[in-house]
């Protein structure tokens, strides 16, 4: 193995840009580890970690790049260094063409746009809550995806926005709608009336695209960070969302989505949307409340066809799943070749992840929620952040599936599974093929480890995404791999599939 | 309640601080926005960047 180590001396560049550079390289089979960083104090740590450390790459600062690259040889190692520098400096160049004027600060931004009523941050966390309370000083709403905020900066950052009347979605704010105008990890959605608050980005994405499919709109959808119902932020941004929606003229029904909120916070809510003339449909992932302030619903899917129904004036009546024939025909097909085996769920979607482990957790008892448990069924959430340390998303970078998915195999972890259940969230920012990426690594296994478990996937999102949703099922269809649209269907149907007992309760309320 | 004037009631007009490609997404849906050339400040140094901060505070 050779190591290569190259210092770009006061250079910039963004840490997805870099990861989405280095994940591309590191695709060659030559090439074991490709690490393009910025010379921080954090991603110095981050290397030492690794053990990727070396003397030149000590002596980086935080505005210079470091590239190491190990490869099977030098020659290797030295020329896929000189690629990474192409792919950035190719990049830069493209900017310069583009002759568009790029601010330097905030003043001079807003000299050029000084109606603008929106900043939107991507920017390292350490850094965001210093640039976004500069931005409320401005009386500017703010859009905030970078995540690693401390939570006493969340708060105060949304006190003072409360104080100026501001928008602060965030932090790690993946997806919003203002107007209808996309913002983040956004689905290409219908303008409509249902306003929606949610305190998880996949989640929302998940309600957005059901409400698409059953031919319902959004007036706004407002991402609020996933802590904002917690007794510490005490729900600042959402109850002020909830204000601000029940006055929106467009908006006839609002959903509310998010992890059981504290007590306290519930109390609050209530309060508030207990004068309100907009019904309130909630989902607060396994938590019921004893009031009925709100329209409860279990799942992403539910609470967006009840809030469809209720625009239309009608009642809204669960059941389990929307085509049952379908899933008879699935179940005489497949028989009992899951059954009594070991369920593993690879999600990219951290809501959608949790509520697979709930739905399936209700049929199969404990459902592990990381790698360490080792017990029985499990279901993990690939973009928490023990699994993406200076790693890009897995909605932007599926491979780390794919590399979990060998991993267990290699370990024989997969040898008692009976069904594997995944997730594909489509939309802007994601990955352009993740069917593509899943099909290869499935047939890989299904050749070289005798993968033989039942593979089920749910697809989020809407005809109009970048992806082509109809091309990325008959992808997965061909594959053999069974599609479900609804993450809360998907869930039951493998809950079937591994403990044939729950499918006559199923199929009785489904009929 | 009482009745807010709010960023829901308005067209958005963006600054862009950070991903290049939410700017791009927002020009292909003909959304005003501009792209700051955001760098991090005292050179990437925090502790700098709080001494800088507890000066302007003061001053």
């Amino acid at each position: 193995m050779a190591r290569n180590t190259h210092i770009l001396k006061s250079s910039y560049f963004d840490s997805v840009v870099l990861m989405r550079v280095a994940s591309q390289l590191k695709k060659q089979d030559d090439i074991s580890e490709v690490a393009m960083f910025m010379g921080t104090e954090g991603n110095h740590d981050l290397l030492a970690q690794v053990g990727l450390t070396t003397v030149k790459s000590r002596a980086a600062g935080p505005q210079d790049l470091i590239v190491i690259v190990v490869a099977d040889s030098e020659e290797r190692a030295e020329s896929t260094t000189q690629d990474a520098l192409s792919m950035l400096t190719d990049r830069n160049a493209g900017q310069d063409n583009e002759l568009d004027y790029r601010p330097r600060t905030l003043d001079a931004a807003l000299g050029f746009l000084p109606d603008a009523n929106l900043a939107a941050l991507s920017i390292p966390g350490e850094f965001a809550a210093r640039e976004a309370s500069k931005c409320i000083d401005k009386g500017l709403n703010v859009f905030l995806f970078s995540d690693n905020v401390a939570l006493a900066d969340e708060i105060s950052l949304k006190k003072k926005a409360r104080r100026k009347n501001l928008l602060f979605m965030g932090p790690d704010c993946g997806t919003a709608y203002i107007n209808g105008v996309g913002l983040g990890f956004a689905n290409i959605i219908k303008s409509g009336r249902i306003g929606c608050i949610a305190a998880s980005g996949t989640g929302l994405q998940a309600v957005v695209c059901e409400l698409d499919r059953l031919g319902e709109g959004v007036s706004h959808a407002i991402g609020v960070g996933g802590r904002d119902l917690s007794s510490e932020v005490g729900g600042l941004m959402t109850t002020y969302s909830l204000e601000l929606l029940e006055q929106d003229p467009a908006t006839e029904v609002i959903i509310l989505l998010s992890k059981p909120p504290s007590a306290d916070v519930v109390k609050a809510l209530e309060a508030l949307c207990s004068e309100f003339s907009t019904p309130v449909v909630s989902c607060f992932q396994g938590a019921e409340l004893p009031g009925n302030t709100f329209i409860q619903t279990a799942t992403l899917d539910e609470a967006a066809a009840t809030a469809v129904c209720r625009v239309n004036g009608r009642e809204h009546v669960p059941v389990p799943f929307n085509l049952p024939d379908r899933i008879s025909d699935l179940l005489e097909e497949r028989g009992n070749k899951a059954a009594g085996k070991r369920v593993v769920g690879l999600f990219t979607g951290g809501t959608l992840a949790k509520e697979a482990q709930l739905l399936l957790s209700k049929e199969l008892g404990p459902v592990a929620k990381s790698f360490e448990e080792h017990a029985g069924h499990i279901v993990v959430d690939l973009g928490d952040d023990q699994y993406t340390i200076g790693r890009p998303h897995p909605m932007i970078s599926p491979e780390i599936r794919t590399e979990q998915l060998i991993e267990l195999a290699e370990t024989g972890d997969l040898a008692d599974c009976g069904v594997v259940l995944v997730d594909l969230v489509l939309g802007k920012g994601s990955h352009l093929d993740p069917a593509q990426e899943l099909v290869e690594s499935i047939e890989t296994l299904r050749k070289r480890r005798q993968l033989s478990a039942e593979i089920v996937a749910v697809v989020i999102g809407t005809p109009e995404d970048p992806q082509d949703i109809a091309a990325q099922i008959s992808v997965l269809d061909a594959a053999g791999i069974t599609v479900f649209r609804s993450n809360s269907e998907a869930a039951r149907y493998v809950a079937m599939l591994a403990a044939p007992a729950c499918r006559e309760n199923y199929m009785k309320e489904a009929s | 309640m009482k009745p807010y004037q709010s960023l829901l009631q308005k067209p958005i007009r963006v600054i862009n601080i950070g991903l290049e490609s939410f700017s791009e997404d927002l020009r292909k849906a003909e959304i005003p926005v501009i792209q700051m050339d955001w760098r991090p400040p005292a050179g990437g140094d925090l502790r700098l960047v709080a001494l800088l901060d507890s000066l302007a505070e003061e001053a």
